[in-house]
C-alpha cells in the first residue's frame, strides 16, 4: 500500500481555495486481492454532515482509510482541499471503540493533547497555549471536569466526546467517525449530535459510518449508501428507496411499504468488527 | 541498629560490589524505562527473542578477542541492532505468522551462539556468564559503556516522549498527524536492543526479559499515568537491582537470578495488594459482602 515517505519535519500542503473539502473520482481499491471499493465518485462541501451506511464488508472502513491517507487507491484519486490526503494534518479519524486500549495509562487530557502533537513539531513539548487549547476543547464537548480521569473510567458517550475533543484539538476540518454511535443510549447520541451540529456550523465536515438507517435519515444532511459501489448519495428520502436498499442489503433487510413511505424493520448485521 | 548499618555498609567495602551496585542501578533504570513501552505495546516476546538473538554476536566477539569485555560489547551491540531491525521487518509479507517467524529466528540464532562458544575449550563457565550474567565481574570501563549508552537510551525516550506515546496508543493517529511512524517504530526497536546489550553483563541473556517487563508491569498495576508509570518502573528496577545484589551477597545465590526474583516478588505483592484492584482487595470485598 502506498504511504508516501514524509520529511523529518512535516509541512502540510496549503489548502487550495475553491476546491471542495473532499472529492473522490473513480476511486477503486483492491484489498488483499478483493475489490473493496469500485468506481466511487463524489464531492462534499465544507460543513456537511454525511452518514455512510451499508452492510458489513461494504467498504465503509476502507473508504475512511483512503480518505485519511493511510491507504492508497488502486486507481482513481481522492483529494482533500485540492491535494492528496496523505499530506494533510486536518483530517481526524475517530477509532471504533473496540480498537482502543482503554487500560492504557493516559488521562482524558493526555488523549486530547495528542491531537496537538502534529502542530507542535518534533523535539518540542506542549506549551501553555497548547494546554489552554486542550482545556477549551474539553469545554466544548462538556468534559472539562473529567480532564484528569483515566480513560477506562469513561462511559461510552464520554469516550466518543473525548475523541471529538481530540479532533477539535487537531484543528480538523474533516472528521471521520467510524461507528461512533453504536452502543450508545439516546441521550448520549443526542449530546454527540449537538456537538456535531456545532462543528458543522463552524465549517467542519463530518462523515459518520453507521448501521442505524433511522438515525442517518433524521440527523444528517445527506446519506451515502455504499456496497462496494456507490449506490446513492443525497437526501435520505431520495436515497433510501426500496430498490436501492435491496441492492445494498439483499435479503438482510426487511422492508415494509406503508402509505407514509418505506419502513425498515431492521438490519440483521451489526456486530461492529 | 549498628548491626543493620553494618549489614548495609559491609558489602560496600568491596570495590567489585560497589561497581556491581552502580551497574544494577543503571541497568534497572534503563531497562524499566524502555520496558514501559514493551509492556504497553505487548512486545515481551520480541524482547525475549532479541536478548537470545544477541548470543551469536557475543560469541563472535568472545572468539575474536579471547574474551575481552569491550570487544564483546561492540559485537553484541551490532548484532542486537541488526536483529531488532530484522525481527521488526519480519511479518511483512511473510509466509508464516509473525510470532512463529520470531520464534524460528530467535531459537536459531541462540543455537548458533551456543555452537560458536562451544568450540572453545573450557567454555562452560563463560557461557554461563553470558546466559545468566556476571555482575560482580563488571569493570570500570564496562560501567562507562553502560552509562554512556544507557544515557543515550534515556535521552532518546525523553526527546520522543510524545511521539512514542501517540504511536503506542493510536497508530492511526500517528499516521494522520503525519508523524514518521515507521522510523519511530524502528527507533523504539533499536532502543530496546541497546537496553538489552547494556544489561547483558548484569542479568544475562536468559533473564533479560524480566528486567524489561517485570518492573514496568508492576508500575502498570500501581498507576494510570504513563509518565508516573515510567518513573515508578525505573525506581522498582533500580531497587530490585540493589536488593537482589544484597541477597546474593548474604545468601550466596546467583546475582542475576536474585535480582529477577526480587522483581517478581514485587510484582506479586502489587498484584495482591494494590488498593481497589488487587486480588486481596477483591477477596476482602467478597468476604465482607457475605452476610
Amino acid at each position: 500500500m502506498v504511504v508516501r515517505r514524509l520529511p523529518f519535519i512535516h509541512r502540510p500542503p496549503v489548502h487550495r481555495t475553491g476546491a471542495p473539502v473532499l472529492e473522490a473520482s473513480n476511486l477503486t481499491v483492491q484489498y488483499n486481492g478483493q475489490v473493496a471499493l469500485e468506481d466511487i465518485s463524489f464531492r462534499l462541501d465544507s460543513g456537511e454532515r454525511i452518514a455512510v451506511v451499508g452492510p458489513n464488508g461494504a467498504g465503509k472502513s476502507t473508504l475512511f482509510k483512503v480518505i485519511v491517507g493511510v491507504l492508497g487507491p488502486t486507481s482513481g484519486e481522492v483529494k482533500v482541499a485540492g491535494h492528496w490526503p496523505g499530506g494533510h494534518i486536518c483530517i481526524a479519524y475517530l477509532p471504533q471503540r473496540s480498537q482502543v486500549d482503554w487500560a492504557f495509562p493516559v488521562t482524558v487530557a493526555d488523549v486530547v493533547m495528542m491531537g496537538r502533537v502534529g502542530r507542535m513539531g518534533l523535539l518540542r513539548g506542549a506549551t501553555r497555549r497548547d494546554r489552554e487549547y486542550v482545556q477549551q476543547c474539553l469545554d466544548e464537548v462538556g468534559m472539562s471536569d473529567l480532564a484528569e480521569r483515566q480513560i477506562s473510567e469513561l462511559s461510552g458517550g464520554q469516550q466518543q466526546r473525548m475523541f471529538i475533543a481530540r479532533a477539535i484539538a487537531q484543528e480538523a476540518e474533516l472528521m471521520l467517525m467510524d461507528e461512533s454511535l453504536s452502543g450508545l443510549d439516546i441521550p448520549a447520541q443526542e449530546h454527540i449530535f449537538h456537538i456535531i451540529n456545532m462543528l458543522s456550523q463552524r465549517g467542519v465536515t463530518v462523515m459518520l459510518s453507521t448501521h442505524d438507517l433511522n438515525l442517518s435519515s433524521e440527523q444528517f444532511d445527506r446519506v451515502m449508501l455504499l456496497n462496494v459501489r456507490l449506490l446513492g448519495l443525497g437526501k435520505p428520502s431520495a436515497v433510501f428507496t426500496p430498490e436501492r436498499l435491496r441492492q445494498a442489503y439483499g435479503g438482510h433487510l426487511r422492508l415494509v411499504e406503508t402509505e407514509d413511505g418505506v419502513m425498515v424493520l431492521g438490519d440483521t448485521c451489526c456486530e461492529a468488527s | 541498629m549498628d548491626g543493620l548499618i553494618e549489614l548495609i555498609v559491609g558489602p560496600l567495602s568491596y570495590p567489585f560490589m560497589v561497581r556491581g551496585f552502580v551497574a544494577v542501578v543503571m541497568v534497572g533504570i534503563v531497562c524499566a524505562t524502555v520496558g514501559t513501552y514493551v509492556v504497553l505495546r505487548g512486545m515481551a516476546f520480541f524482547g525475549d527473542a532479541l536478548a537470545h538473538a544477541v548470543l551469536p554476536g557475543v560469541a563472535v566477539g568472545y572468539l575474536v578477542s579471547d574474551g575481552a569485555r569491550g570487544t564483546v560489547f561492540w559485537w553484541a551491540l551490532g548484532t542486537a541492532v541488526l536483529a531488532a531491525i530484522g525481527i521488526g521487518a519480519v511479518g511483512k509479507g511473510a509466509q508464516v505468522k509473525e510470532d512463529t517467524a520470531i520464534g524460528i529466528i530467535f531459537a536459531g540464532m541462540f543455537a548458533l551462539g551456543i555452537a560458536l562458544i562451544s568450540t572453545v575449550r573450557s567454555w562452560a563457565v563463560d557461557l554461563a556468564h553470558f546466559l545468566f550474567g556476571d555482575v560482580l565481574g563488571v569493570s570500570r570501563s564496562d560501567l562507562w559503556l553502560t552509562g554512556v549508552f544507557g544515557g543515550i537510551v534515556l535521552f532518546t525516550v525523553l526527546v520522543f516522549y510524545k511521539e512514542f506515546l501517540v504511536l503506542s496508543f493510536d497508530p492511526i493517529l500517528a499516521l494522520t498527524l503525519r508523524l514518521p511512524a515507521t522510523a519511530l517504530r524502528y527507533l523504539l526497536l533499536v532502543l530496546i536492543a541497546v537496553a538489552v546489550v547494556v544489561s547483558l553483563q548484569t542479568v544475562g541473556v536468559a533473564l533479560m526479559v524480566a528486567m524489561l517487563v517485570t518492573p514496568a508491569a508492576t508500575a502498570y498495576l500501581l498507576t494510570r499515568r504513563l509518565s508516573r508509570m515510567m518513573a515508578l518502573a525505573a525506581f522498582i528496577g533500580a531497587f530490585s537491582g540493589i536488593a537482589g545484589l544484597y541477597l546474593s551477597f548474604y545468601i550466596r545465590v546467583a546475582s542475576g537470578a536474585a535480582i529477577v526474583l526480587v522483581c517478581t516478588a514485587l510484582f506479586l505483592l502489587a498484584l495482591l495488594l494494590v488498593p481497589g484492584r488487587g486480588l486481596a482487595w477483591a477477596w476482602f470485598q467478597r468476604v465482607r459482602a457475605k452476610p
